[in-house]
């Protein structure tokens, strides 16, 4: 005869949210903040289908990490959600609130019923008419919502990487340094280099003004290519649709140059596999694909 | 009970709302043009002197409609959505002939209106971005779907325009070239036909004209077309002066005693 196991409710939702928040870290990190003519995102994704960031409407823009085919459902609703709101009423009448909120519905009553929470982390991004109006809200697998101020780092690292964000994230900052800023903030954040997590808490400020990095713990930095880099900007002075995807032609030269001016200085600790091109795979580049697999959804 | 107003309910419902009338489309050697009036008209009377009746569909196509006005603006937006709705969920546009396949559909399930006098005739145009041209699709009103080759035009000034265009069009024309045209075509358009509005240079109102190529839809400028409308009118006015003059007709009154034995002489 089977007697059902007792489990407390407040350790059924401790396990849950540390299933989720496993979920959730093994994704690659995105960056969601604000530079002074709109709200920037960039995050490193080896898929250049499948999307980690993408329109939603007008004036708003989602971000997300986790389990690709949850969250490419709360992007399909939420564009559903959207498109239905503008039209019924008008394209002015759809809003980032009214859909975080919706999400925080789904992801709240996902998390209590579902047979298994969603292993995901969202932002939903709203450009304004000046920078004050601008929205970000961050929902997290358990349906709570915080309007964040500026910027948002999710993913693996994200406690780390956002110490590191606030030290050198400028609210004025042109698109140019802002990419300069992610980019440098991204390349720290590869999860195997830091591993440790005993260089957490050093500031690293000389990134943020996309100086040489040389001061620089080369040990943090991770390769990124420019066509692993996933970059769109909601951009405010556009007419009608503001989000912008930043590839091929429309990707600017900062990116390359940012990413390319590391490559030579030599990297303690994997320096003999280092690739001076930037056409060939780095080291982390299997790495960077296992972590892809998690993204996608596959066990 | 009035007269008319009799009449009007003997002709149908449909027949006492506003109407849109003429609008064209030009292929060009880069892409394809759409332009349209401004005049909306319920029976002889103008409802609307500054209604715009070509939309962009999105980023490569638009359309003009033509017809029931109402059903008209409506259709294009619920048409807009779907294009914009298939390109987020999908993260590609569709195909132009995909666009056009459900501009089909949609006025397909419009076919019950139609029946009852909201007709509404769009065209549909866009950039083949896969073949890199320009291309014309018009429809009927129960959804069949043809592909145009160079021009075409529809509404009620159509067939004037129709007379222009065909003289006027050539292949390989500049995008310039084919903006004049256009706008020449209209005021052919407005000129003999009392549904189409002709430019208003006292309300500075002028056709809606826009372009659409690998640089995606671009509308012509206001004041490219005032300056346009103005070349039209001194030619015209030229041509007119010396038709007149020909005749002994210099505006107050006959000068010479018998003009018409003057051109029969000639």
């Amino acid at each position: 005869m089977n007697m059902p196991v007792y489990v407390s409710p407040e350790q059924l939702m401790k396990d849950r949210a540390d299933f989720a928040r496993k979920g959730v870290a093994r994704g690659r990190p995105v960056i969601v903040m604000q530079y002074d003519n709109g709200i920037l995102f960039v995050t490193e994704n080896v898929s250049r289908s499948l999307h980690k960031i993408a329109e939603i409407y007008d004036r708003i823009g989602f971000a997300a990490v986790g389990k690709y085919n949850e969250f490419e459902k709360l992007r399909v609703t939420g564009v559903r959600y959207a498109d239905m709101r503008g039209y019924a009423y008008d394209r002015s009448d759809v809003a980032a609130r009214g859909l975080a909120n919706a999400y925080a519905q789904m992801l709240g009553s996902s998390f209590t019923t579902d047979p298994k929470p969603m292993e995901v982390e969202i932002v939903v991004a709203e450009v304004g008419a000046t920078p004050d109006e601008d929205q970000i809200y961050r929902l997290s697998y358990d349906g709570s919502v915080a309007d964040e101020p500026g910027f948002v780092v999710m993913g693996a690292n994200a406690e780390f990487l956002r110490d590191h964000l606030s030290n050198s994230f400028d609210p004025a900052a042109t698109l140019d340094n802002a990419l300069i800023t992610a980019i440098e903030t991204l390349r720290i954040g590869a999860p195997e280099s830091h591993a440790t997590g005993s260089h957490a808490t050093e500031p690293h400020t000389p990134a943020a003004q996309g100086k040489s990095t040389g001061t620089q713990q080369e040990a943090d930095t991770h390769e990124i290519l420019p066509r692993n880099l996933e970059i769109a900007v909601l951009e405010r002075d556009r007419v009608r649709r503001k989000f912008r995807r930043l590839v091929g032609a429309a990707l600017p030269s900062v990116v390359t140059d940012a990413l390319s001016g590391h490559h030579g200085a030599p990297e303690p600790d994997n320096a003999p596999e280092v690739a001076v091109s930037s056409a060939e795979p780095g080291p982390d580049q299997p790495a960077a694909e296992g972590n892809v697999e998690a993204d996608s959804g596959s066990p | 009970m009035n007269p008319e107003m009799m009449q009007a309910a003997g002709n149908g419902f449909a027949d006492q709302v506003p109407h849109a009338t003429t609008i064209l489309a030009i292929i060009y050697d880069q892409g394809v043009l759409i332009a349209g009036d401004r005049r909306a008209t319920v029976g002889l009377r103008i409802a609307h002197r500054e209604m715009e009746k070509i939309f962009p569909a999105d980023a490569y196509s638009a359309l003009g409609i033509s017809g029931s006005a109402g059903m008209g603006t409506e259709a294009a937006r619920l048409f807009q959505l779907e294009l914009e709705h298939y390109e987020k969920i999908e993260g590609s546009l569709l195909s132009l002939d995909g666009k056009a396949n459900r501009l089909a559909a949609l006025l397909k399930s419009n076919i019950g209106m139609a029946m009852r006098g909201f007709v509404v005739i769009p065209m549909f145009v866009g950039f083949d971005l896969d073949r890199g041209i320009g291309r014309i699709f018009s429809y009927d009103a129960v959804g069949g779907r043809y592909e145009e080759h160079g021009y075409h035009q529809t509404g009620s000034g159509g067939v004037h325009a129709k007379g222009s265009l065909k003289k006027l069009w050539r292949p390989n024309l500049t995008k310039q070239k084919a903006v004049e045209i256009a706008v020449e075509a209209l005021f052919d358009a407005a000129d003999d036909d009392a549904g189409t509005g002709g430019p208003d240079q006292m309300r500075n109102v002028y056709p809606v004209v826009a372009t659409i190529d690998k640089d995606g839809y671009v509308r012509v400028p206001e004041a490219d077309l005032a300056q346009i409308t103005a070349q039209i009118v001194t030619e015209r006015t030229e041509f007119e002066e010396l038709a007149r003059t020909s005749r002994g007709y210099n505006g107050l009154e006959l000068t010479s005693p018998a003009p018409i034995v003057t051109e029969q002489g000639n």
